[in-house]
Formats: C-alpha cells, sequence, structure tokens
C-alpha cells in the first residue's frame, strides 16, 4: 500500500491498487483438474502446502463463483470446447493459469489427441512449468500472478476498463 | 483361501445383507438389458451429442452469446424428439464436475430422486499415448506410460518394463526385483490414501480430504528422494531400475510406515462407527460376482465382491510370492466393503514394505546385460566397448525381437496389462494398455442404476477410476 | 509455427505392392500340452496354441490363434471351458500384412489359474468381426474403442459408436498409416519434425 499519511486515522492509496490488493487476496480458482497436475493441484491445497495462506483454499466447482482457471493437465481435442465453455461462463476479472507442460505447449504428447497448448483455447496469463509441477512451483506461478495483478490496471480480460 | 481375511466377520450384518441382496436380485434383469444393449434402446441415447461441440450454432460467437443470455447450453436432449419423457429428466455430471474424479461425465436419467439409467461418457482426456508409444523407443517409453495411470505410476512402469523384459528374455537382479516390489507396494499406499481422502470427501467427511493427503505427502516425500520426482516417476526401466535406493533409506521407510499406520487408525476412528458414513455406504452400489468377470473388474472393487484373484497371489512376479501377506476379501460388495478392502490393502502393503526392508538383497539394482543397460559413467572413459555400447543405446535404443507379449501387474485399481507387438527393431509396433478404470467405468451403471442421486457419488468414488487410464 | 500436421506416411509406397502371406495356421489339432487349453480349444479347427513364460515370474500364459470364421465360436468355447473372466479385447494394425487388423480377447480361468488370449486377424478391405458383447457384456467398450482407434467394425455390436474420440472425428488414429498428428516443434536452432 503507498502513501501513509503522517496523522493517524488515514489511508491513502489509489483505486487502482486498492481494487487489485483487493482481486489478489481472495482469488478463488476454479476446480478444473484435467490429469496428473491437477492431483499436485489438489496436494497444493490440502495439508502440506496451504494455499488457504493466500485465501485461495476455495476451489470453486461452479465457473461462476471463480476469480481464477487453474488449467491443470492435458486438454484433448474433446474436453478444448468444453474448457472454453467453462471459461466463458466465468464471470469477469477472470484469469488463466495453465500448469503444467501439457497444458503450456503438449508437453511429451505431440500427437493428434492433444490440443498443444491451452493459449489456442483460452488467454493464459501465467505459465508453470514442470511435469507435473511441484506444490512449490505452483505456489511461485500463483503469487507471480498476484504481483502481475498488483503493477497492473484494473482491467478485464476483453482489456475495457 | 485360508490366506484371506473374512473383513466382514464383524460388521453388524444381517440388515445389510438382507438389504443388498435383494437390491441386487432386482436390478439384474435391468441391467443386462442395459450393458447389453439387446432391447430396443431408449431415446435418450440417439439424442445425444458427445463433445459438446454442436451447442451452439456455428455463425455466433459462443463467448458473446452465452454472456447475453441469447444462448443457453443444453447440449444432451433432442428436443424435437416427440419421446414422452413424463417425470424422466436428463440430468448431465461433469466433464468438469468436482467429484467426477477427472473429466468423467454421466449422462443420468432421473425418475424423481431414482437413477434409471446411466450412460457414461469417456475420452475427454484422451492422450493418444498409445500412439505417442510408437514413436518412442523402448528407453523412452516408460516416461510415456508412466503419465496413464498417474495414481499408481511404478505400476504402469512396471508393467511395462515386464512387458518388454518378456520379449526380450531377460531376468532383472534380486535386489531390483525387491525395490520394484518396495516402490510399488508403496504406492499403493500412497494410491489408497488418496482413495480414502476423496471417497471421504466426496460423501462429506471433508476432514478426510486433509488426513489422507497429510499422509500420502510422507509417502511422496520418499518417492521424491528416491526418484527425485513426486509423480510421474519414470524409475522402473527395462533392466531393472534407473537409480539405486538413496542412503538410509530404511530409516525413511520406518518412519513412513509409523506416520501411516497411526494416520490409517486415526481414519477408522473417524470413519468405522460414524453412522453418516455408515449410512451413505452400506448397501450402495452393489456389484455381484457375476458382473465382475463379465465386466472384468479386477482389484479391491472385485475382491470387495468376494472374488478372490489377486495376481500377487496368482501369477505372482518380481518375487513377490516369498512375502508373507494376504488378501483380504469382502462379502457384500458395496461401496462400505470397498473402503474395508481397500484399508485392509494398506496393512497389507505395509507389511510387504517391512518384509522387503528387512530382506532387502545386495547386488545390482538392474541388470548387467549391455545391450539393455548403459554402461556406468566412469566405465565410458576406460573401456572403447562401454562407449560404443552407451552410443548404441541411445541412438538405436535397446533392439527388441519380434513377438506378442502380455503382461499384467496388480495395481491398486486393479489388473494393469500391457500388451506389446514388437516386429523387432527398437521401437513397439503396437502397444495395448488394460486398463483396471476403463471396466471399472463402464460397470458404473450397474452399480447406480435404480439408486438415488444422493448414491451415485458415493458409488463412483467407491471405483476410484483415474480418468488417465480410461482414456489414455 | 505451421499448423498442418505433418504426415509422414504420405509416401508410403502401394499396400499391395509389399503384402506378406501371414500364416494363419497349420496343424489340425491344438499342439499344447496344457489340458486346461486343450479342453477350450479342442474343438476349434484350425487353431494355433503356443505357450510363454512371463518375465521375472513362474506364471505363463497361452496365446491362441484362430481363423476369424471361428472367432465366436473360439470365445464360447473357451468361456464354457471355464475362462469366464474377461479382462481385455484389443485390436492392432499389421501394416504391409494380410491380413492386416489383429483382435484380441483377453480371458483368466480363475480355477485353473491360465490365462488365454485368443488372437485374430481380419483383412483390411473388410475389417468385420462379429460381436462378442452378448457373450462377455464387458466386451462392449472395448469393442467400441478397437472401432474408434482402428476402424474394425462389430457386427451386431449394439452401440457402435466412437468412445474416446469426438463424434464427428475423421479417421481412425491407431492405423498405420494415420500419422501421429505431431506439429513441429521449434527450437532457437531450427525445427525439429517428430
Ligand atoms: S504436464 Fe506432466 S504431470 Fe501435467 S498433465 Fe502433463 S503429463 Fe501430467
Amino acid at each position: 500500500m503507498a502513501g501513509i499519511s503522517s496523522e493517524p486515522g488515514f489511508l491513502l492509496t489509489t483505486v487502482e491498487k486498492g481494487v487489485n490488493w483487493a482481486r489478489t487476496r481472495s482469488m478463488w480458482p476454479a476446480s478444473f483438474g484435467l490429469a496428473c497436475c491437477a492431483i499436485e493441484m489438489m496436494g497444493t491445497g490440502a495439508a502440506h502446502n496451504d494455499l488457504a495462506r493466500f485465501g485461495m483454499e476455495v476451489f470453486r466447482a461452479s465457473p461462476r463463483q471463480a476469480d481464477l482457471m487453474i488449467v491443470a493437465g492435458r486438454v484433448s481435442q474433446k474436453m478444448a470446447p468444453v474448457l472454453r465453455q467453462v471459461y466463458d461462463q466465468m464471470a469477469e476479472p477472470k484469469w488463466v493459469l495453465s500448469m503444467g507442460a501439457c497444458a503450456s505447449t503438449g508437453g511429451m504428447f505431440n500427437n493428434y489427441a492433444l490440443v498443444q497448448g491451452v493459449d489456442e483455447v483460452v488467454p493464459v496469463d501465467m505459465y508453470v512449468p514442470g511435469c507435473p509441477p511441484g506444490p512449490q512451483s505452483l505456489m511461485h506461478g500463483i503469487l507471480s500472478l498476484h504481483q502481475l495483478i498488483m503493477d497492473g490496471e484494473i482491467r478485464n480480460s476483453t482489456g475495457v476498463l | 483361501m485360508s490366506d484371506t481375511t473374512d473383513l466382514t466377520a464383524d460388521v453388524p450384518a444381517e440388515e445389510v445383507e438382507e438389504a443388498s441382496v435383494s437390491v441386487a436380485e432386482e436390478r439384474r434383469a435391468a441391467h443386462d438389458v442395459w450393458v447389453s444393449g439387446t432391447e430396443e434402446r431408449m431415446p435418450f441415447a440417439t439424442g445425444t451429442d458427445e463433445g459438446a461441440q454442436e451447442m451452439l450454432p456455428s455463425d455466433i460467437d459462443p463467448a458473446l452469446a452465452i454472456q447475453e443470455g441469447i444462448e443457453v447450453d443444453d447440449d444432451y436432449v433432442d428436443e424435437d424428439d416427440d419421446h414422452d419423457f413424463g417425470d424422466r429428466q436428463i440430468i448431465n455430471m461433469g466433464p468438469q464436475h468436482p467429484s467426477t474424479h477427472g473429466v468423467l461425465r454421466l449422462q443420468m436419467e432421473l425418475e424423481g430422486e431414482t437413477v434409471v439409467r446411466v450412460k457414461p461418457i469417456i475420452g475427454y482426456l484422451h492422450t493418444g499415448m498409445e500412439k505417442t508409444a510408437e514413436t518412442l523407443n523402448y528407453a523412452q517409453g516408460a516416461t510415456n506410460v508412466t503419465r496413464m495411470d498417474y495414481l499408481s505410476p511404478f505400476h504402469n512402469e512396471l508393467a511395462y518394463s515386464l512387458t518388454v523384459e518378456q520379449l526380450l528374455g531377460i531376468d532383472v537382479p534380486p535386489r531390483a526385483n525387491a525395490i520394484r516390489v518396495l516402490m510399488t507396494e508403496l504406492n499403493r499406499v500412497s494410491s489408497h490414501l488418496l482413495w480414502a481422502a476423496t471417497q471421504g470427501m466426496d460423501i462429506g467427511a471433508l476432514s478426510m480430504m486433509i488426513y489422507g493427503w497429510r499422509e500420502r505427502e510422507t509417502c511422496l516425500d520418499f518417492f521424491e528422494k528416491t526418484t527425485g520426482l513426486r509423480m510421474n516417476h519414470n524409475y522402473i526401466r527395462v533392466g531393472g531400475v534407473a537409480a539405486d535406493l538413496p542412503d538410509g533409506w530404511r530409516d525413511d521407510v520406518a518412519s513412513l510406515i509409523t506416520t501411516v499406520s497411526r494416520g490409517v487408525d486415526e481414519y477408522e476412528q473417524l470413519l468405522n462407527e460414524n453412522p453418516i458414513f455408515l449410512d451413505r455406504t452400506m448397501g450402495v452400489g452393489v456389484i455381484t460376482p457375476k458382473e465382475v468377470e463379465q465386466f472384468g473388474i479386477t482389484g479391491p472393487m472385485a475382491r470387495a465382491s468376494g472374488v478372490n484373484w489377486d495376481l500377487r497371489k496368482e501369477m505372482p512376479y518380481c518375487g513377490i510370492d516369498q512375502y508373507e501377506f494376504d488378501v483380504p476379501l469382502g462379502k457384500y460388495g458395496d461401496v462400505h466393503d470397498r473402503y474395508e478392502v481397500r484399508i485392509a490393502e494398506i496393512r497389507e502393503s505395509l507389511k510387504i514394505v517391512e518384509q522387503v526392508m528387512d530382506s532387502m538383497p545386495s547386488g545390482d539394482y538392474r541388470t548387467e546385460d549391455r545391450k539393455v543397460t548403459p554402461p556406468p559413467r566412469k566405465r565410458i572413459d576406460e573401456s572403447m566397448e562401454a562407449l560404443i555400447h552407451h552410443f548404441k543405446l541411445f541412438t538405436e535404443g535397446i533392439a527388441v525381437p519380434p513377438g506378442t507379449a502380455y503382461q499384467a501387474v496388480e495395481g491398486p485399481r486393479g489388473e494393469i496389462g500391457c500388451m506389446m507387438i514388437s516386429k523387432g527393431g527398437s521401437r513397439p509396433w503396437r502397444m495395448h494398455w488394460r486398463a483396471p478404470s476403463f471396466a471399472a467405468v463402464q460397470a458404473l451403471p450397474v452399480m447406480m442404476t435404480d439408486s438415488l442421486v444422493a448414491d451415485v457419488v458415493a458409488s463412483l468414488a467407491s471405483a476410484d477410476p483415474v480418468l488417465g487410464d480410461v482414456d489414455r | 509455427m505451421a499448423d498442418e500436421p505433418v504426415n509422414k506416411t504420405d509416401d508410403v509406397p502401394e499396400m499391395d505392392e509389399m503384402v506378406e502371406e501371414h500364416a494363419t495356421s497349420e496343424p489340425e489339432t491344438p499342439v499344447t500340452d496344457d489340458p486346461v487349453v486343450a479342453a477350450a480349444l479342442g474343438e476349434i479347427p484350425g487353431v494355433l496354441v503356443t505357450e510363454h513364460d512371463q518375465a521375472s515370474s513362474d506364471a505363463t500364459y497361452h496365446q491362441a490363434i484362430v481363423p476369424s470364421e471361428s472367432w465366436v465360436d473360439a470365445v464360447v468355447a473357451a468361456k464354457d471351458a471355464g475362462f469366464t473372466f474377461f479382462i481385455d479385447l484389443y485390436a492392432a494394425d499389421h501394416f504391409r500384412e494380410a491380413p492386416r487388423f489383429e483382435v484380441g480377447i483377453n480371458l483368466l480361468n480363475r480355477r485353473e489359474r491360465r490365462r488365454l488370449i485368443l488372437r485374430t486377424r481380419v483383412p483390411y478391405d473388410a475389417p468385420t468381426l462379429p460381436t462378442v458383447s452378448h457373450i462377455f457384456a464387458g466386451a462392449n467398450f472395448y469393442e467400441r474403442e478397437a472401432f474408434d482407434l482402428l476402424g474394425v467394425e462389430f457386427t451386431g455390436h449394439p452401440d457402435l459408436t466412437r468412445i474416446l474420440l469426438p463424434d464427428e472425428w475423421e479417421g481412425h488414429p491407431l492405423r498405420k498409416d494415420h500419422a501421429v498428428g505431431a506439429i513441429p516443434v521449434e527450437f532457437k536452432a531450427g525445427s525439429v519434425d517428430l
């Protein structure tokens, strides 16, 4: 937060910073587990790693209540339309995090069945490498995304203010 | 069956038995019709649209249309069909649903709260692994298959390695076998722990999720220390294993056994007398032994129905027959029996692990056959021959003679089998996987038909399907 | 990055030129000492049984090549002889051999601890085989998978539709003349085709 005055009882900041701060502090992920990476995503939310520290343990089943879609795993040609639909159903503002090699590039499965990178279907804000990325990597990705939002402007995914 | 424990000896049985048997009897006729499809099919099967691609006219931007409310996505019923559905309605569960264990889609026809018919729709995770396998050589293949059933990567690797070894006609050293048994049994523990966590969560025991994961992490820590990765290890390879066990592994495993057994005791305290848990599991999702054989259900699900078939006992591999363990059996074939069987299997696996610890032979952890195993790094500097072997192995791969081989291992979900056709050369000609979850998903209608909607989730979770395995 | 899949098999010569005859069966009676397997397949003409050792195991299993005409008979006979546990059904493409497609079924005899894999071949121009899904209900999905990925048709199957791929998919990807469908991977120093 910026600009704390010397007078007690006042807190000055820009609207933008305030909004961004609010957005990052309770970013609810949509549960969109697909393959092996989903297990690590669940592991991130569970006991040892405790995503709740960042206000993010509430994996929402309904896309309408979610802010962040963590695409955890390989996206098949059959799944791609569903993925797009879930993304469309999410309310603005929304972000997409592509978790793992498969979601980011197709990984080692360069073949007919997989979408070679989920960015062909939805816009991606953050890529997390690994196969599967460990909980620490995923958390690093999420925190980087938080930083990205904090540093950015208030926009929705189509760039409209 | 002297070597089996009857789990249900102390279960308050009378009502359960009566209920489950009569339900099973009643439903049999209906299932036979539905699964074999010999009777006239009902209209909803023809009105489906797998893949949900045609939900919108192609000239409308789907994103816009849905956001503006022009279009409601209703992709499963053909509305023009003049069939009178009456009180029936069709509900779609998945592919994105929190309790479908991945991207399974269940199309259910409901009458009130009762499920009249279920149709599992799969393929949302089809990865083309069998095709990719044809482009990878035998040394690379394990990397591919380990990602198939991602909760039991070691079993996948083991089935793959054994099949290739069968084609090659080689045996691995005793230490390699012992390490393989150690890792696969620990993997069974970690997989069942995850199952306990998700099953608990799915039927409302939310704390099970946290507890199950807590113990599973201890297994994963050991895996990471040994193989370098928490999942998808690529550790068991053709000719042995990739690396020896780390220093101090005995202490790690010993503390793991204590932690996990303590955890399992805790689950039992939590669940065994929990009236909600009992109500939601007893007499639910029954499968009869005959249906087990018909559908090829193996593993804990089959054993919960009283089918005494465990490949570790019947067709032992990797010297697993030298260890003492029991095969827990259920009696009623319902969700509760599957829970009991799996919890008992965790204990049995830990028993095996303990014995492996005590009797771990010394020696090589991979075969010395230079046509299969690369020479150690040090030898390459010293010996021309080693250099040549190394070069040949990594440029051409392992040369496997032509033939057809099948070998299966007992995975946490049942028989994981690899059917491999080789035509010589360094790449498989065709690799087919016998996936236990595939059979389990196919049998879901048997478990769910005529049950309540609330029981669907319990039955589904008890089948423990891994969609990576189903769709491959 | 090019969008088109690289079709590696475009330049494969015509199939007929390179056909090798695949021997289906020679002997009259099953060449097996195993009484259980012999009891199952003794009546089926033209069956060729082989016994295989498993790796790291004392257990063995049997493979039997049966003529496609006797496919259902063989499966029924095996089931009647105690191979009642259905395990697996698969198909494979033996490109440039005739008959081209292989279908196999994997059965277990629980009482005698035997595994039997029945294999048969069907030709490219008529890749059809009678279904066994009325004998083993579990074969239903497996036959759909074989149809989906390899295009082997099972006559009499109650619902022979695609199972893993989307409904409107064209082609059968596990056939050898179907490309892997890989897109070229770009590295800094050039590109690598798969
Ligand atoms: S990136 Fe690796 S771990 Fe993740 S889905 Fe792909 S194969 Fe599985």
